[in-house]
């Protein structure tokens, strides 16, 4: 029996435009309190929903440019890209009004309360939604209620429409007055991300017409833990958004590894295919929203507006060969060994060089490097530079010791420009970290002209307190019917 | 330079780790109080 090649079915990526919910990410909830002087400026500062569809680096978010097609910066006041629309190639930009509704279909334990006029808004709105047959807009009359009365409960948060912060268009209630992992505010998180992972997934499904019921499986991979206080970390998020999502015939399971889950939670799913364990995978990532406002006196120093005012999320579907679709080579994938050294060459040289090494592929013979494509206008105002830029200065590097290309400024710059591109999604690590180009490495290896994409993605698990490591994992996809990678197809 | 002194090792994830640093500081003769290593994205 011959191994199935795993592939690229599909992949799709969504924001949710939430100017009212900005308050509620982890930095303006804590500092915002601590200098209410600012408030009145960061509400001044939010975007509106028009100016978030036009911001250049959405639109290649949701496919309509490639990152190498931005414009020069600054990205804020540019002139909308040409043919720019909520919906893209990729997915869409949901307006806040509708991503309430969205909280409330997919909250199956009463926890979201909408005001009468917002449900109203939202279930009309929704209602017209290309994928309005898929969502369970009955939950939104049941969720309809007095939710200024409800936010007044203790324990509970009101929710904002846009920088309208007189009314409350909704409250979310705790589920557990004694139990932290059970707040109002950890539910909303977690609602948020599995709100955007499902609007992902339902994407994927329609852009590939796959039916839902033949997906076996679901990997999670978003940032949020869910679980209460015996369990925090308890998980599978997957199998929640696939139960909203209609496939009814899969199971799920999460995996957790910082920002850099979404390129192991790839591996696993195409390692499943290929095993013939399942069929078909999903994988999904929903939006951080404790990350929104992250940046944002960054952002007021320097007179911009709060750019981390949206939820992102993702999904791609991978499946046994097709003849189309991009093959995942899992014989190609790198990882970041405890005993591989934490400094960033390090890191680097375990995931774009050994692999590659391994392989007997030139660095040059891969066309895109998708490495960790934080939007450098988010964080070059709070002093975290441009960090996409920062990966392709050092692949070069690295190009240039293995012989790749001449050792030369030059020739490495000519590199970044031809094997690079510039960072353009939101600061939600594990969409940055290479998952966010996944729409468009699956365009350039179908109708675009590129034969070889590499994932790379780094997770900081320092953060947590339990390693001083660091981790990471890359992974090769390749156009299906190279005549190069058909020497020994079954062989990866 | 560093002996008799009193380091604070902040190290950076994509730069040098925050043990890292640490041991050369140490290596050097100080006395480190504070070693951590963070993510600035």
């Amino acid at each position: 029996m011959t191994m199935p090649e795993p592939v690229l079915l599909g992949a799709t990526q969504v924001l949710a435009h939430v100017p009212g919910l900005a308050i509620h990410g982890s930095k303006p909830r804590r500092e915002l309190p601590r200098h209410p002087e600012v408030e009145g400026a960061f509400l001044a500062a939010l975007r509106s929903f028009d100016d978030a569809v036009a911001y250049p680096p959405h639109q290649v978010f949701l496919g309509a440019l490639h990152p190498r097609q931005l414009p020069p910066r600054p990205w804020v006041g540019a002139p909308a890209p040409d043919g720019t629309s909520r919906f893209g190639p990729a997915g869409e930009i949901m307006p806040d009004h509708e991503f309430l509704g969205l909280l409330a279909a997919v909250d199956h334990f009463g926890l979201v309360t909408l005001d009468p006029a917002v449900a109203e808004q939202a279930a009309v709105a929704l209602a017209a939604h290309p994928l309005a047959k898929h969502l369970d807009l009955d939950r939104i009359d049941a969720a309809t209620g007095d939710a200024a009365a409800v936010a007044t409960r203790p324990g509970s948060l009101p929710l904002h429409l846009g920088t309208d912060h007189g009314g409350v268009a909704a409250a979310v209630v705790s589920a557990h007055e004694a139990d932290e992992a059970l707040s109002a505010v950890v539910l909303l998180d977690n609602l948020a991300a599995k709100a955007t992972a499902a609007l992902a997934l339902l994407h994927v499904l329609r852009s590939t017409g796959v039916d839902p019921t033949s997906v076996d499986y679901v990997i999670g991979c978003g940032e949020e833990a869910i679980g209460d206080r015996y369990q925090r970390g308890g998980g599978n998020m997957a199998k929640a958004v696939a139960e909203v999502a209609g496939l009814t015939e899969a199971s799920g399971m999460d995996v957790k590894n910082f920002c850099a889950a979404p390129i192991p939670a790839l591996v696993m799913a195409s390692s499943l295919v290929a095993s013939g364990v399942f069929g078909r995978v999903a994988v999904v990532a929903g939006g951080s929203l404790a990350k929104v406002g992250m940046k944002f006196q960054g952002h007021l120093r320097h007179g911009l507006p709060i750019l981390e005012d949206v939820l992102g999320g993702a999904a791609a579907l991978i499946g046994p060969d097709d003849g189309v679709s991009p093959r995942v080579r899992l014989d190609s994938v790198g990882r970041h060994k405890v005993s591989a050294g934490g400094a960033g060459p390090q890191i680097m040289e375990a995931l774009a060089v050994e692999p590659l090494r391994r392989l007997g592929i030139p660095m040059a013979d891969v066309n895109d490097y998708a490495t960790e494509l934080h939007n450098p206008e988010i964080t070059e105002p709070q002093g975290s530079g441009d960090v996409a830029a920062r990966n392709y200065k050092l692949i070069a590097a690295l190009a240039a010791r293995a012989g790749s290309i001449v050792a030369d400024k030059e020739a490495q710059a000519g590199f970044v420009a031809e094997h690079g591109m510039p960072g353009f999604a939101p600061t939600q690590g594990h969409l940055a970290s290479a998952q966010c180009y996944l729409p468009h490495a699956r365009a350039r290896l179908t109708s675009g002209g590129g034969d070889r994409v590499m994932l790379l993605a780094k997770g900081s698990l320092f953060l947590g307190r339990m390693s001083q490591l660091s981790d990471g994992m890359s992974v090769l996809l390749e156009r299906n019917g190279n005549d190069d990678n058909d020497d020994n197809p079954k062989g990866r | 330079m560093l002996a008799g002194k009193t380091v604070v090792a902040l190290g950076e994830r994509d730069g040098v780790s925050g043990p890292a640093i640490a041991a050369c500081a140490e290596a050097a003769g100080a006395t480190v109080a504070f070693t951590a290593t963070e993510c600035f994205v």
